[in-house]
């Protein structure tokens, strides 16, 4: 029987299949559809300080295999987090990590040093990268500084892991991996969304109201392996590996190429019990090819 | 709320362009209430990628109806389904119609493929209630009646029936339903729907609307069809909080 349990800055996941943040909510409707104890994470919708309300329809629109969003950060804010999200979380037998996204260095720092306190957040992942959002996220994912100092004010003021969540949207994804390790970041989440947009061709507007969206989905894989290849090749952090997974077979592809574990995201909307598939297919796969740790499948590329 | 497996009994063509579909799918079916919807996966394969959602036009027994057009990738790849083959549905979703009690005559009101959830609502009336069906279509060939009782129409071009919008039909029939206590029951594009919502908000008439959005999950997680509430600052999903809403109570 294969070990399918892995370790990441000395936080132990049951196995590498995390569900992404944005798209399962703080858990609640999608555990009618699958079992979440059976995954090796959940990282939570993007909170920030207050609610957001996001942006207004239409929000999203698909393109060839892939779908553009521009949520908005949407969210219900720290403290309706802990009081109304918190207590249906707290009962799950799996590892969370709680996202935060916000407006300034300052509101980041606020939101951790609040959230560090709940026993049953585990870790944290930074978004440094949403790129739907005018005055958060992308603006400090391009910016190298900016990461450096959120990584470190960030980490002063909780003990728990943290992850950097990193935007493609940049010309060397390295570079701010770099960075994360040198301000004593746990681990970078690799890729957020990339940049896109779709017009009508008849009323010659924009599919989405934002204009610009967040492509994610199967046309993004390859982009996602090569900013991860590309990261572990000149970078000795931990990868999240994030980007268009739809079955264990893509799994297996982002660990080989340097993920220690992946999130899925847009299958989830698809089909909501994609992450347990994920899970027995991984088993299977390694029985079948002797693994005995799924942990030997990182960075295990032959080039 | 299912993931079903569904095979197709069989695909009828209503209209040039407009198709029922009737698939088994038992699970969904003991849970279906009027108004509520699927959300299918037509495919196999990542084209197209996401599911589409489909309002529950019928239930007989396991089965289950949709009532659709051909306007997309999507639509056209389950216009071509043979008997034997599979739809994936997840469902049922979202809020139905509150169609039990308070009222005498339920008054429908569709335009186009509006109709789609009414047939499913008019056998679920209890008998002691009147039923008046108004449908709205650009054309003679747009009226689809299938399962609707006591149908008025109003088509764009005066080829059937009414020569105008169904929101101007129902303006000219209400005098005759209005010494009964009655409920509107809506669904249809946008603009219809607003005219609607305008004249039942400014005539204080009891009305509930069904409104379509585009979605990635139907189940509340992507975030992706929310719709402003009159009351409130956070937006309301039409996946869950809807599809079906008071008129008074969303801004459209």
């Amino acid at each position: 029987m294969a070990d399918l349990s892995i370790n990441i800055a000395g936080l132990r996941f049951k196995n590498p299949v995390l569900l992404a943040s944005g798209t399962v909510g703080y858990g609640n409707e999608i555990a009618e559809f699958t079992d979440l104890n059976k995954l090796g994470g959940i990282v939570t919708k993007s909170l920030s300080l207050k609610p957001r309300k996001g942006n207004p329809p239409p929000r999203i629109t698909e393109t060839p295999s892939g779908m553009l969003n521009a949520i908005g950060l949407a969210n219900v804010g720290v403290e309706s987090f802990i009081k109304d999200k918190i207590p249906f979380l707290k009962k799950l037998d799996t590892t969370l990590i709680c996202n935060i996204a916000a407006s300034t260095i300052e509101e980041y720092v606020e939101c951790t040093r609040i959230l560090t306190h709940e026993e049953s957040i585990h870790a944290f992942e930074i978004n440094v990268s949403c790129p739907n959002v005018r005055e958060g996220g992308l603006e400090f994912g391009n910016d190298l500084n900016a990461v450096g100092r959120i990584t470190e004010k960030v980490k002063a003021v909780t003990k728990k892991p943290i992850f950097i969540k990193l935007s493609p949207n940049v010309s060397r994804i390295s570079d701010f991996a770099k960075l994360v390790k040198e301000n004593g970041g746990d681990g970078v989440s690799a890729i957020n969304t990339l940049v896109g947009t779709a017009f009508d061709i008849y009323t010659r507007k924009p599919k989405i109201k934002n204009v610009t969206g967040g492509l994610s989905g199967p046309a993004i894989k390859p982009v996602a392996l090569a900013k991860i290849l590309e990261i572990k090749r000149n970078v000795d952090i931990p990868i999240i590996g994030i980007g268009g997974i739809m079955d264990w077979k893509d799994a297996v592809e982002i660990m080989i190429v340097g993920a220690s574990a992946f999130q899925i995201g847009t299958v989830n909307f698809i089909n909501p019990n994609a992450g347990v598939e994920i899970v027995d297919g991984l088993k299977t796969y390694c029985e079948q090819n002797s693994i005995q740790n799924i942990s030997e499948l990182t960075g295990s590329y032959q080039i | 709320m299912y993931v079903e497996k569904s095979k197709v009994e069989s695909i009828q063509k209503i209209s040039e362009n407009i198709f029922l579909i009737k698939v088994l799918a038992p699970s969904i079916a003991s849970l279906v209430k009027p108004g509520q919807f699927c959300n299918i996966k037509v495919s196999e394969n990542s084209f197209p990628l996401l599911r589409r959602p489909f309002s529950i036009c019928d239930v007989e027994g396991d089965y289950l109806f949709f009532l659709f057009d051909i306007h997309g990738e999507g639509t056209k790849l389950i216009s071509k389904k043979k008997p034997g083959e599979f739809l994936e549905l997840l469902g049922p979703l979202g809020k139905g119609f509150n169609y039990n009690d308070g009222y005498d005559t339920a008054v429908i009101v569709a335009g186009g493929l509006g109709v789609a959830p009414f047939p499913l609502l008019s056998k679920n009336l209890s008998a002691n209630k009147k039923v008046i069906s108004l449908l709205g279509g650009r054309s003679k060939k747009n009226i689809v009646t299938y399962g609707l009782k006591n149908v008025l129409a109003a088509t764009d071009d005066g080829s059937e029936g009414f020569h105008g919008t169904v929101v101007e039909l129902l303006k000219r029939e209400i005098k005759n339903i209005s010494k009964d206590n009655f409920r509107i029951f809506a669904c249809g594009p946008t603009p219809m729907l607003k005219a609607l919502q305008k004249y039942c908000v400014e005539n204080n008439y009891d009305c509930q609307i069904s409104v379509e959005c585009a979605m990635a999950c139907g189940f509340g997680i992507c975030q992706g069809c929310p719709i402003d509430p009159v009351n409130g600052d956070s937006y309301l999903l039409v996946c869950k909080d809807g599809p079906v809403f008071d008129a008074k109570s969303i801004k459209l």
